[in-house]
């Protein structure tokens, strides 16, 4: 190949019949950094792709015995596509990137060991600054792909967090919201227990254990036999939090944010999804440290803030799309909504029925509750109340306590069976 | 490969050879699966499997061990896997006896009847430990199945095993595979496994064929099957999941329905009896209502049309 990049480009360098050689570490680098500039577009796209990944990404294409631009598309996808949700993001960045038909197979080329030998001195400059001009004007498109969804987003939730910020948690100030939400933050949650068939040590369980009891065997020589015991170790079970963000329940959206993310960081295993007019998996950014930074991401990501609400088709799509996902488990589930509806009811009927079957315990939590004269009168809470376990009110600090009381299942009073209510 | 010992057979050595490999025990695969599954061979990393209930990810296990003629080794995975059931177990009644017949012959030597008890001789191999023991025919695979069945804390030990082939029995010490097992993780998706352990893997998700793939999997699992039949049998089934169901059939309700037509001697679909068979392709209640009658004859009516003109 010559040192001129543009006749270089056309023929290529893997020509059939070339005399073998041995990968060179100069050249495979070539495709090695196009992997890893590759790599950083992902990531700045927003996948989890961690160096260790990288590292995995160009093993594979030295080992794939790669021949076509499908072949590499796929070897990547091998490694570096994790998620399902990705494979979109993946497939525009690859479209993007290796975009530049010639490049790509010249970097196949120089991988393939009947390459042609090249000149090492005159090699790297060209092909580096068509790899630049490639990066240049592969990187920035992605970039650009995602920018009018985030100005969208940022527009939506600029105008809507000041909504918040004016009415959030019913007239209550800044300075009590702070102390609210310390507290949230320092609410340890009851014990709430579940027994699995996973089995640990007990001094007074109720099964044998053999292994122990040999251990403690040997170590008195065999002569004296102490029975060792276990029992059925108890864990939490999951939760599922489906909190509507309608502008019925601006209000309310913030502190309950603010709950679920100090539940989120106490317990293991909480989903949470808010839906107005849609449907949104927050969990991920809801598992930020600082609560400042989750909320902001959470903000980011929801676009139907303080809108209407569906209730109805909001929770078909949870049935449909994540139901399977999230509850496996056993889960507990807090609806939290007003249950001011406008969808059909027949569709809201038949979707709390199945959210109500796929779950240990569903828990309504209803802001409309704290109105002493709270009468079940619209159809759609009517239609919910039958098809929920639990009916509980939740608008202030106090309350949120006794939502914790709720889930642990200890205070079983008149006033949270939904039938009560009819 | 490494090894050369007679009868075993090597790795495919590119990806035409692997599709080629799985087709020989009728695994129709498409060029993304058979790329995973290559670089998974070739690497000795582990294959990660995520898709809908009956796509066939359990199946490339089978394929895979009776092609490449290697052991199969499975770990069905359920709420409450632990070591004992999952890696290994000693075997406590040989351990009892043997204790009372050192006792029985007198003069025990603590250390000596210590070290006797835990040895290999009352070791019980469960698959996890099976699946690290060398094998003449090569490392066998090592299906794990439907990992989102088991705990956390199971796919926290896994973790190990996998990145090591070697795990630590306390009483006897490290025991470690010369040679990585096959291995093939599937998972339904009822939860989400953690990213450590997807890291380790190479990720598949294993779609929903197309109808020409699908033609060609019906046509080689169930050769029987009239042709007009398949090819409409797979024309509605492929409608069916372009359909807002609560849970679209797979391919093994494709094969079953297939078959089960075949047995109910139909030669074509009938309108009448697609709504009576309806419970072989969709389990979900309210699916079946929404599809019977009407919308099956409906759909039947498209399938056909859709054929006579291609």
């Amino acid at each position: 190949m010559s040192a001129d990049p543009s006749s270089g480009e056309s023929t290529g360098g893997a020509l059939p019949g070339g005399p073998a050689h041995p990968p060179h570490q100069a050249r495979a680098g070539r495709l090695a950094d196009n992997i890893v500039y590759f790599a950083r577009v992902l990531r700045d796209a927003g996948l989890p792709v961690g160096p260790a990944s990288v590292i995995d990404a160009i093993a594979a294409v030295e080992v794939a015995g790669i021949a076509s631009r499908e072949d590499l598309y796929w070897t990547l996808h091998a490694v570096l596509v994790t998620k399902r949700e990705h494979h979109a993001v993946y497939d525009e960045a690859f479209r993007i990137y290796w975009r530049n038909r010639q490049l790509i197979e010249k970097l196949l080329a120089m991988l393939s060991p009947i390459a042609r030998p090249q000149a090492p001195t005159a090699k790297p400059k060209a092909g580096a600054s068509r790899v630049n001009k490639a990066l240049s004007s592969g990187a920035e498109p992605v970039r650009q792909v995602e920018r009018p969804e985030v100005e969208i987003d940022a527009r939506f939730t600029v105008s809507d967090r000041e909504i918040l910020q004016k009415k959030d948690f019913a007239q209550m100030s800044a300075a009590e919201i702070g102390a609210a939400k310390a507290e949230l933050s320092r609410l340890i949650l009851p014990e709430h227990k579940v027994r699995i068939r996973r089995l640990r040590p007990k001094a007074s369980g109720r099964l044998f254990d053999p292994r122990a009891t040999f251990r403690s065997t040997l170590r008195a020589g065999g002569e004296i036999i102490r029975l060792e015991r276990r029992d059925r170790r108890e864990i939490h079970p999951p939760i599922v939090a489906l909190l509507d963000i309608s502008g019925s329940m601006s209000q309310y959206s913030r502190i309950f944010l603010h709950f679920l993310h100090a539940l989120t960081e106490k317990r293991r295993r909480v989903t949470t999804f808010l839906f107005g007019t849609r449907l949104t998996n927050v969990t991920r950014q809801l598992r930020m440290r600082d609560p400042d930074e989750a909320l902001d991401a959470t903000s980011a990501l929801v676009a139907d803030w303080s809108g209407g609400t569906r209730i109805a088709t909001a929770l078909t799509t949870f049935n449909r799309v994540w139901s399977r996902r999230v509850m496996g488990q056993g889960p507990i589930v807090l609806l939290i909504t007003d249950g001011l509806e406008r969808d059909s009811e027949e569709d809201l009927a038949q979707a709390m029925d199945r959210l109500n079957r796929s779950c240990r315990r569903l828990i309504w939590l209803n802001p409309l509750l704290r109105f002493d004269g709270f009468e079940a009168k619209a159809r759609g809470i009517r239609l919910m109340l039958p098809r929920v376990d639990e009916f509980r009110s939740v608008h202030n600090l106090d309350s949120i306590a006794d939502l914790c009381r709720s889930i642990s299942g200890g205070e079983r009073s008149g006033r949270t069976d939904p039938k009560a209510w009819l | 490969m490494t090894s050369t010992e007679t009868g075993r057979r090597p790795l495919p050595r590119s990806i035409d050879e692997t599709v080629a490999l799985l087709e020989e025990a009728g695994y129709i695969a498409d060029r993304s699966l058979a790329t995973v599954l290559h670089l998974s061979l070739r690497m000795k990393r582990p294959l990660f499997l995520e898709g809908e209930a009956g796509v066939g990810k359990t199946e490339i296990a089978k394929v895979l061990s009776k092609t490449l003629r290697r052991r199969l080794v499975r770990l069905q995975c359920y709420e409450g896997l632990d070591i004992s059931s999952a890696v290994y177990e000693w075997n406590y009644p040989a351990q009892m006896i043997e204790i009372r017949m050192a006792e029985a012959s007198g003069g025990i030597d603590r250390a000596e009847l210590a070290a006797g008890i835990f040895s290999e001789r009352f070791l019980i191999k469960r698959p996890v430990l099976q699946a690290l023991e060398p094998d003449l025919a090569g490392p066998p695979v090592f299906l794990v199945d439907e990992l989102d069945r088991a705990d956390e804390a199971f796919e926290a030990f896994l973790l190990e095993v996998l990145a090591e082939a070697q795990l630590t029995i306390p009483e006897l010490g490290t025991i470690r595979a010369a040679e990585p097992p096959i291995v093939i993780i599937t998972t339904n998706r009822t939860r989400e496994i953690h990213d450590a352990l997807k890291r380790r893997c190479l990720y598949h998700w294993v779609d929903y064929p197309d109808a020409e793939r699908e033609r060609r999997i019906v046509h080689s699992r169930l050769p029987g099957v009239a042709v007009r039949l398949s090819a409409e049998v797979v024309a509605f089934v492929q409608a069916l999941r372009t359909m807002d169901l609560f849970k679209a059939p797979g391919v093994a309700e494709t094969l079953d329905w297939a078959t089960a037509l075949t047995e109910l001697d139909q030669m074509a679909l009938d309108p009448t009896v697609v709504s009576d068979t309806l419970g072989v392709l969709l389990k979900y209640q309210d699916d079946i209502q929404r599809i019977q009658g009407s919308e099956a004859r409906r759909i039947v009516e498209d399938v056909r049309q859709q054929l006579a003109s291609a």
